[in-house]
């Protein structure tokens, strides 16, 4: 029974990897880097949403679009100041300057918010009990709308235009460029899509536990495992190593003491690396 | 201020500062030489600073050691340890591209982190290890900061000189041939893997060296000493702002970017106490504003690489 209330536990913090990793496997699919600032650019989703909930008083239905949208404006113009420029050099550039970005972006909900712990309401989720096992509302909404928002982008990805001219960019981008397709309004919606999902994620983590300016760093390397396991700029990997990262740490628990349950999802990436560096699904090494 | 505390305080900034360069200068064999993105140097200074802590003092009930060995063996064991950690994480990661590295990285710092807290029998944990001693302590009265100083400046020249001799070598010639194109010294029978791991091992060998050096110098660490990514984060800047591949930039990278960190840091520490930690937010974040300007106006750094001349080119 406990191993099973762990693994749902581990489906909702999967969840929340998942959001992050479906970014870092489309940015790297398109721009060829991994993107450091993506566990805090969930932490700047998490917080926008905390002044449409917190200072402005409304619902969280209303605000989680507006934070996700937000969250996308914020990496259009990250993107547009920093990465831009940096196109040209080479993708290890845009890298350490995304580790730059990454405390910038830290420091600054730090400066906006300060550091201490923040909810998104007082209160106690009582938790359902089905079966002697105890399942609170907020965990089910985190697992339903973020199953929710794969199924809008996997639509995306495959019924609009922009969608298929994303997939041909990351197959191959010499390819979609001689055909045709206009590589910087891809890497556009790449950001928006990007920006969008982590921010999701970084919300669902803020009420499945608190915020904090360093929520997003500590579930960044989750994250890159998440995306490695499934093969680093696949996103249905992402999905699925997303989801195995959780339950893993989850039910690591159960074995070793839970002050290493953050170094669980490193010794799963190692492994990786020496078994299968393709990620279980394929994808680029 | 009095010239007494301006003496004390330059021979204070200038110890710290040659405590970074030495940390810039591993990095440059790392990231200057190679083109590999180590973004857990805090991981090998951490090992550094506790080998060189557990070896050097006086035994203690609380953990294991400490072994009362002199001060030069401390540093000999921490250059050892950090070298041993990094030739494991290197033979898992440098066959594959670099961002595995990078990500790989920030797992060994996380994990480092983790251990030094959670290991109350090797690190006393959270409580960390005091009276950690410095070397030539007490020849002097009052004059132990001015001699430690020179200690740390004799082995930041000392890792300067071996750098700098080794940038003519044949081997530093095939690591920059590497970052230039693996696929060409493949082609020309270099063991491109071997050459990888040999000069990440050696840059994080100077870094657990840097951090011996931290550990005698402020005799007490402990976990929260480091800031795993920040401090990184600061050697980082130091080293592209200074000129990455060139060893000088590394120094006088190091100098300035510390200069700035603690200049900034009297301004703020007028300001009350409700206002301090966001003040400290603010300072990182300007530092990261000045790394991206600088890796978009001036990639190279201040002073840019220079390729050795070749020998018999006059």
């Amino acid at each position: 029974m406990e191993v099973l209330q762990l693994i749902i536990y581990g489906i909702v913090l999967g969840s929340v990897i998942t959001l992050g990793a479906i970014g870092v496997s489309l940015i790297f699919g398109i721009l060829r880097f991994a993107h450091f600032a993506h566990g805090d650019m969930m932490t700047v989703g998490a917080y926008l949403a905390l002044v449409g909930v917190g200072v402005l008083q409304w619902p969280m239905p209303v605000v989680f679009p507006l934070a996700l949208a937000g969250t996308a404006l914020v990496g259009i113009g990250i993107d547009r100041v920093i990465y831009r420029p940096l196109r040209k050099a080479s993708p290890i550039i845009m890298l350490i300057s995304s580790v730059g970005t990454a405390l910038m972006l830290r420091s600054l909900v730090q400066i906006v918010w300060g550091p201490d712990n923040k909810i998104y309401e007082a209160g106690i989720d009582i938790p359902y009990r089905i079966w002697g096992l105890r399942i609170k509302p907020d965990q089910i909404t985190i697992v339903l709308g973020a199953f929710a928002l794969v199924v809008l982008l996997h639509l995306f990805l495959h019924r609009t235009r922009m969608g298929k001219a994303m997939r041909a960019t990351s197959d191959n981008i010499d390819l979609a460029k001689v055909s045709g397709i206009n590589t910087e309004r891809v890497v556009l919606w790449t950001w928006i899509i990007a920006a969008a999902m982590a921010a999701a994620g970084g919300i669902f983590l803020g009420i499945d536990t608190r915020l904090n300016p360093i929520m997003g760093w500590r579930i960044l390397l989750p994250v890159f495992t998440a995306s490695i396991l499934g093969g680093i700029g696949s996103i249905y990997g992402a999905i699925f190593g997303g989801l195995l990262i959780g339950v893993v740490q989850e039910l690591s628990t159960l074995f070793i003491s839970p002050a290493y349950k953050p170094a669980v999802a490193f010794g799963i990436m190692v492994i990786m690396l020496v078994v299968r560096p393709r990620g279980l699904l394929g994808g680029r090494q | 201020m009095e010239l007494s505390g301006l003496a004390g305080y330059a021979i204070f900034f200038f110890t710290v500062a040659g405590i970074y360069a030495v940390l810039a200068l591993g990095l440059n064999v790392q990231w200057g030489y190679t083109g590999q993105i180590n973004i857990g140097v805090a991981a090998f200074f951490a090992v550094g600073a506790y080998t060189s802590a557990i070896l050097t003092t006086a035994p203690s009930p609380g953990h294991v050691g400490g072994f009362e060995l002199p001060f030069v063996a401390g540093l000999i064991g921490a250059m050892i340890c950090a070298g041993i950690l990094a030739f494991f994480v290197g033979l898992v990661t440098l066959k594959l591209r670099g961002d595995y590295l990078a990500i790989a990285s920030i797992g060994i710092a996380e994990i480092v982190r983790l251990f030094l807290k959670n290991e109350e029998w090797l690190t006393n944990g959270v409580r960390g290890i005091p009276a950690i001693p410095k070397p030539l302590s007490g020849l002097v009265v009052g004059g132990d900061p001015l001699l430690f100083l020179c200690v740390i400046l004799f082995f930041v020249v000392l890792t300067y000189l071996v750098l700098e001799r080794l940038f003519c070598s044949p081997w530093v010639r095939v690591l920059r041939a590497i970052r230039a194109n693996e696929d060409a010294v493949l082609a020309a029978g270099k063991h491109v893997l071997w050459f990888r791991v040999e000069a990440f091992v050696f840059g994080s060998m100077i870094m657990g060296l840097g951090g011996a050096l931290y550990a005698h110098f402020t005799m007490f660490i402990s976990p929260e000493a480091f800031d795993p990514m920040f401090g990184t984060f600061l050697v980082w800047v130091m080293l592209i702002a200074g000129g990455s591949g060139n060893n000088k930039g590394a120094l006088l990278g190091a100098v300035i970017i510390w200069g700035v960190w603690s200049g900034t840091e009297i301004f703020t520490s007028q300001l009350p106490d409700a206002l301090v930690t966001r003040a400290s937010a603010l300072r990182i974040f300007l530092i990261g504003l000045l790394l991206e300007v600088i890796l978009i106006l001036r990639p190279q750094g201040l002073l840019p690489e220079r390729p050795p001349k070749l020998s018999g080119s006059e």
